[in-house]
């Protein structure tokens, strides 16, 4: 017995030298249990791997659900219907219209409105909060003294906590009148108001992302900039800010997928009106505030129904590739800098 | 020459140091503006009282109770689940492609949007779960319907990877000595894992518990279709055998984030209900900025104690 223990302790000490982040996956895997014993920890083990898989499982069921109902819309809806249909205008010519009325006598399902109403929201949200983070991340990692940073961190953790519906509230009922004053919109809920609303969700995002990524940079960077003579902001813009580059990427990502995923916010915000434009002051309606306001009166089992499940399928998707990329991007700062 | 280079540093220092102060400025906006406008209506009959005259007057507390007990059912099935993932994780699974799927898997749940979560708690839990279980059960329509119960499961599998990430994090902090010294006195990983690893971490995964139900208590998408309700002249209770109250898992609820979003858009007048939808956005934000600022705290301490350790 005394052998393998003292060999456990020594893989033990090793393995923390080779690597500081995962000490633990010693002991068990030397040790020979038996008998009862082994039955019970082999018992524990497969009943925390099943736990441990569960949030693949849950992914994976999450895909299944909702193509199973969105792809049912397309044995009723034409893929060229996604896009639009043909109608007659006033003077009998013939044109293609681009409108989403799945309730109307002749339902229309084109998600082209609602993709422009998605990306009108969630591009200049993620533009804005990209400079805003980025600029408060910056701060946060390189510039503010400790104690400043130990206060500023847990304001923009709240910022996070606070409910996309107080937000959205606070964007239906103050911002959208100052927005209105000061440019004098036609609308009061816009795109605009949503993406202002939205911006305060992922600022925190990108914020805290950056400061990760710039505190990852190794301290050796800066002393050599220091070295050769460089400004604080010179090493900053030079050396630390394209080593942590992607890090920061992946942040900007990351906050573009919350933003095309918000609900709350756009759905209260930005109007509601389902209009293909790309006017960034018109009023907008969202993949997500689309099956926000009409799967509750959908008809379980109606075309409306399964048409609202398949535009879920598509944000689904969409907000999947977005995160995948961000992730792989993440995965790649990890190597580079051998974390 | 390092006069016009210092020149451009401090502008740009100054341009990250207003977008810091920008956030700040905009948390204590948001606070104030809500504490202010919403503190007029706050009083014990408007936390304690149900809405009357059709929801323009009277108070939120069916909506506060519903609150309370749907993320308390969320907790409880979120927890054990995230803490069980988060053990194997950090202790059993290695670094291999499993756990870098596992890994991947739990980064993409957490940016799942909150209205596809609602769409899964419908065509999942409702339908499939509940209705299948009522076949089984023979039990007519009673599972098969929304419900507290599938509300709090979509906001489990919604808070299920804020509890693994910061499970992780606590056992991560665990020192290796006191788990060298464990198996060095002939534990084996279970008992190791069991008496020395989860007692050191268990405040970290209570931040872990505090901010998930934070989280949960403030989501709406999720729950708009599985169960919230607009209006109940009663409260989700029932009697276990007749006599002992508790909370009905198979009852719809009023919710305080689902009564803002309702209050501000559906109400028949808007303007008139104006004190009550600052009041419940309040009351909403209190409850959720305490739990935070709590789990804030909480966490700071727990480093310090590790790193005195």
């Amino acid at each position: 017995m005394e052998p393998l223990v003292q060999k456990t302790l020594v893989t033990g000490s090793a393995e923390a030298k080779s690597s500081s982040r995962s000490p633990v996956s010693t002991g068990g895997g030397l040790r020979q249990y038996h008998g009862r014993q082994r039955l019970r920890e082999g018992l524990i083990h497969a009943f925390l791997a099943v736990n441990g898989y569960l949030a693949i499982f849950l992914i994976a069921l999450i895909f299944l659900f909702l193509f199973k109902e969105g792809f049912q819309a397309l044995k009723t809806v034409q893929p060229l219907q996604w896009i639009g249909h043909k109608t007659l205008d006033f003077d009998g010519r013939e044109v293609f219209r681009f409108i989403w009325q799945p309730l109307s006598s002749t339902p229309k399902y084109s998600l082209m409105p609602l993709l422009s109403g998605s990306f009108l929201v969630a591009l200049p949200a993620t533009l804005l909060s990209t400079v805003i983070g980025i600029g408060c991340g910056v701060y946060l990692a390189e510039l503010a003294s400790p104690r400043v940073r130990e206060l500023l961190k847990p304001v923009v953790e709240l910022l996070a906590g606070i409910p996309t519906v107080v937000i959205g509230f606070l964007a239906l009922s103050v911002l959208a009148s100052v927005v209105q004053s000061v440019f004098h919109t036609q609308f009061r809920l816009n795109a605009f108001v949503g993406a202002l609303g939205v911006s305060l969700v992922i600022i925190p995002v990108i914020a805290s992302m950056t400061e990760d990524a710039l505190r990852a940079v190794p301290n050796e960077l800066r002393e050599a900039s220091y070295g050769l003579g460089a400004t604080r902001w010179e090493t900053l813009s030079r050396v630390i800010l394209p080593a942590g580059i992607s890090g920061i990427s992946a942040s900007i990502l990351l906050g573009m997928g919350r933003a095309l995923g918000e609900t709350m916010i756009v759905l209260m915000a930005t109007g509601n009106a389902a209009v293909f434009t790309a006017d960034i002051f018109s009023s907008v309606r969202t993949m997500t505030a689309t099956i926000a306001a009409e799967l509750g009166s959908a008809a379980q089992g109606s075309e409306v129904y399964y048409a609202l499940f398949f535009v879920g399928s598509v944000l689904f998707t969409l907000t999947f590739l977005i995160n995948l990329v961000s992730e792989i991007v993440v995965e790649r700062m990890r190597r580079r800098l051998r974390l | 020459m390092k006069l016009g280079r210092n020149i451009v540093g401090v502008f740009f220092e100054g341009l990250c140091r207003g977008c810091a102060l920008l956030v700040c400025v905009a948390v204590l906006a948001i606070l104030g503006f809500i504490f202010v406008k919403g503190a007029g209506s706050i009083s014990w009959d408007f936390l304690s009282t149900a809405p009357s005259d059709g929801m323009t007057h009277g108070g939120i507390f069916p909506a506060i109770f519903g609150t309370v007990a749907i993320t308390l059912l969320m907790i409880v099935m979120a927890l054990p689940l995230g803490v069980a993932a988060a053990v194997y994780l950090n202790e059993y699974a290695g670094r291999g492609r499993g756990a870098r799927f596992i890994r991947a898997a739990i980064n993409n749940l957490a940016g799942v949007p909150s209205i596809v979560f609602g769409l899964f708690g419908v065509g999942f839990f409702v339908l499939f779960v509940g209705r299948n279980l009522d076949r089984v059960l023979q039990t007519g329509l009673l599972f098969g319907q929304p419900a507290m119960l599938w509300a709090a499961a979509t906001l489990a599998v919604l808070v299920l990877p804020v509890i693994i990430v910061t499970t992780e994090e606590a056992l991560k902090a665990v020192p290796l000595s006191h788990r060298e010294a464990a198996y060095g006195l002939g534990a084996t990983r279970w008992q190791m894992i069991r008496r020395v690893v989860l007692p050191q971490a268990l405040p970290g995964i209570l931040t872990g518990a505090i901010l998930s139900i934070s989280r949960g208590a403030g989501e709406t998408a999720p729950i708009l279709f599985t169960g919230a309700a607009y209006f109940l002249p009663r409260l989700p209770v029932t009697k276990l055998f007749g006599a002992i109250p508790m909370i009905n898992p198979l009852d719809q609820f009023m919710e305080l984030a689902y009564h803002i979003f309702i209050m501000a858009t559906q109400s028949t007048n808007v303007e008139l209900t104006r004190p009550i939808q600052y009041g419940t956005a309040l009351v909403l934000l209190a409850l959720t900025f305490t739990l935070n600022l709590g789990a804030i705290l909480m966490r700071i301490r727990f480093r310090r104690k590790l790193r005195r350790a």
